[in-house]
């Protein structure tokens, strides 16, 4: 398919450029402004409007960021919140695959009584979101002494129906071929999902760990829930209990620095990995 | 096909056992608790209950704040799912014309998917607060007294555009995947027949991208039902006035705030009905079988 498509004018492609220009603005302005406002003095920042350039004050927000005087989420430290979130986003995703690959594992490659039974069971899950189970989910937590512990901000959202569906799907796609040559050779299920499905389900697991880490890490009402202490906050929970526009000792400078922080690792992680998040974001829906 | 397995038998109940056991007790036990809890009424002290079959049901619907929240979600969700919509699918079109620099639009364009959705509230707060916001001398040019914080409708404008913001770039890449699936062919064909751009979108492009906007505007209901609480909570907190709450913050607000159980569990009762509702249509009704490239 080539550019000037029957009917494709170059008038048409220079508005497509316009357009889509005009959009990008749109869509990174937001993040722009933050970051370039992570980088002014809280006397810049007070007084609008905010120059859209870089300022000089980086080095000394950052700085003051990380050395700890963020008095305003309770004395936590940055690294900290930092640390909670990225518990909690790689323990979703890693945790996810590892659950939903043993139960896909079982579902496909093995017959034993109730097997469909609990496929719908898992599958019916995909109903019952955090949302519509709120005060029984944390009374749950409470009595299980999860509340305030990465456990509890990990444990309830590990267990997911669209990646155990997703595995399923893919292993019923594997030929009976491989599993009978496996087993001709003596390979019991361990050696056969070592050596044969996980090497296969690599791409599948790459897509689904961007998607999971994004999910974990976007988190907001569970952890809200579940963490009392500041210390436990993630730091998207942190950055909403620093911000008060009551209040005049608001840090904005400070603000805009764990702003940037909140957002700079599911960015990272989406940019870097734009391939598999494509393809796990478009098949995970299917 | 039969598919051959292993013999095993004590092995798979091992492998399924975590996911089963994860599920029943933070998914099914909470949820039967949640539908026994929405037919008890609590005393104010919380010493008792007394099973009241159907009446928090009842009292629920006829709450006139229960109704406003119903029409400030169905506001909410209608004009979120809109604005990401059709912005998405004009640059999807415009992505799909050209070819050198996709990649690049498209990297752009991907950001706002990996911000929390609280955080996307934030940052449009950022830019809109009238205190300090830069982006707020833009309606003031325009003569509107602005101030998001007091007023119900702005408030409501602020959230709706740091929800739909969030969700362009989702729905981009599923527009752009629609749009590749298109034969080209039918394109060049209609062209040689003498239609113009506009015509061919309309004709053949739109109708041909149906399963996929179909499928979207589910996924978007659900967006804007479920994960936009975060926004709400942070940037507007439901107000000024319930002008912004909708029906999961009022969940939430009810269960924790205000303490009221019994109503609190029969809005999530509610809430699992259009859940299930809305899950149960997406299999039966939405085509699935796009293929993404």
């Amino acid at each position: 398919m080539a550019e000037g498509m029957v009917g494709t004018s170059k008038r048409s492609i220079a508005l497509g450029h316009f357009l889509l220009i005009l959009g990008c603005v749109i869509v990174a302005f937001p993040i722009w402004y933050v970051t370039v406002a992570s980088t002014h003095s809280i006397q810049t920042i007070l007084n609008p409007p905010l120059p859209m350039l870089p300022g000089a004050e980086a080095a000394q927000n950052y700085g003051e960021a990380f050395s700890g005087s963020i008095t305003r989420i309770g004395g936590v430290s940055v690294e900290r919140l930092l640390l909670n979130s990225t518990v909690m986003a790689l323990g979703i995703a890693v945790g996810k695959i590892i659950i939903s690959m043993a139960s896909a594992f079982a579902i496909v490659f093995f017959r034993f009584p109730l097997r469909m039974a609990c496929f719908w069971l898992i599958f019916i899950t995909l109903m019952l979101p955090v949302e519509v189970r709120i005060m029984p989910t944390y009374k749950v937590m409470v009595d299980l002494g999860l509340i305030d512990t990465y456990a509890g901000l990990i444990l309830p959202l590990i267990a997911s129906a669209t990646a155990t569906l997703l595995f399923r799907q893919f292993f019923m796609t594997i030929p009976n071929e491989l599993l009978e040559a496996a087993r001709v050779d003596g390979a019991g299920p361990w050696r056969f999902f070592k050596d044969i499905l996980l090497p296969l389900s690599a791409t599948n697991i790459a897509a689904l760990f961007v998607i999971l880490f994004i999910y974990g890490w976007t988190q907001y009402l569970w952890p809200l829930l579940v963490t009392n202490s500041n210390s436990m906050n993630t730091i998207v929970i942190a950055l909403r209990k620093m911000i008060s526009f009551a209040d005049a000792d608001t840090p904005w400078n400070l603000v805009m620095v764990t702003s940037v922080l909140a957002i700079l690792p599911p960015v990272l992680v989406v940019v870097l990995m734009q391939r598999w998040f494509v393809k796990g974001l478009v098949e995970t829906e299917k | 096909m039969n598919r051959s397995t292993f013999p095993h038998r004590l092995l798979p109940w091992l492998l399924i056992a975590p996911q089963l056991a994860i599920s029943l007790v933070f998914f099914y036990w909470p949820a039967v608790q949640a539908l026994w809890q929405s037919m008890l009424r609590e005393d104010p002290f919380g010493l008792k209950s007394r099973f009241v079959g159907l009446q928090n049901f009842q009292k629920v619907l006829a709450e006139p704040a229960y109704i406003n929240s119903i029409q400030v979600t169905a506001v909410f969700s209608i004009l979120t799912a809109f604005f990401s919509m059709a912005i998405a699918l004009l640059l999807a079109v415009q992505a799909e014309k050209i070819v050198r620099g996709r990649g690049f639009y498209r990297t752009l364009m991907i950001w706002p998917y990996a911000v929390a959705p609280a955080i996307a509230g934030m940052l449009w707060l950022f830019m809109f607060n009238p205190s300090f916001g830069t982006l707020a001398a833009i309606p003031r040019a325009l003569g509107i007294h602005w101030d998001p914080l007091l007023n119900g409708t702005q408030a409501m404008g602020l959230v709706v555009a740091a929800a739909s913001w969030k969700q362009i770039s989702y729905n981009f890449l599923f527009f752009v995947a629609g749009l590749q699936a298109i034969p080209k062919s039918l394109l060049e064909a209609s062209a040689i027949d003498g239609a113009g751009p506009v015509r061919r979108f309309w004709t053949i492009v739109f109708p041909l991208l149906a399963p996929t906007s179909f499928f979207l505007l589910v996924v978007n209901t659900v967006y804007a039902l479920f994960d936009t609480f975060g926004i709400i909570h942070a940037v507007t907190s439901g107000g000024p006035g319930k002008s912004t709450e909708t029906l999961v913050y009022k969940v939430y607000n009810d269960g924790f705030v205000n303490l009221l159980i019994g109503s609190s569990a029969a809005q999530s009762v509610i809430l699992m009905v259009i859940v299930i509702a809305l899950t149960a249509f997406q299999f039966r009704y939405v085509e699935r079988k796009v293929h993404y490239g």
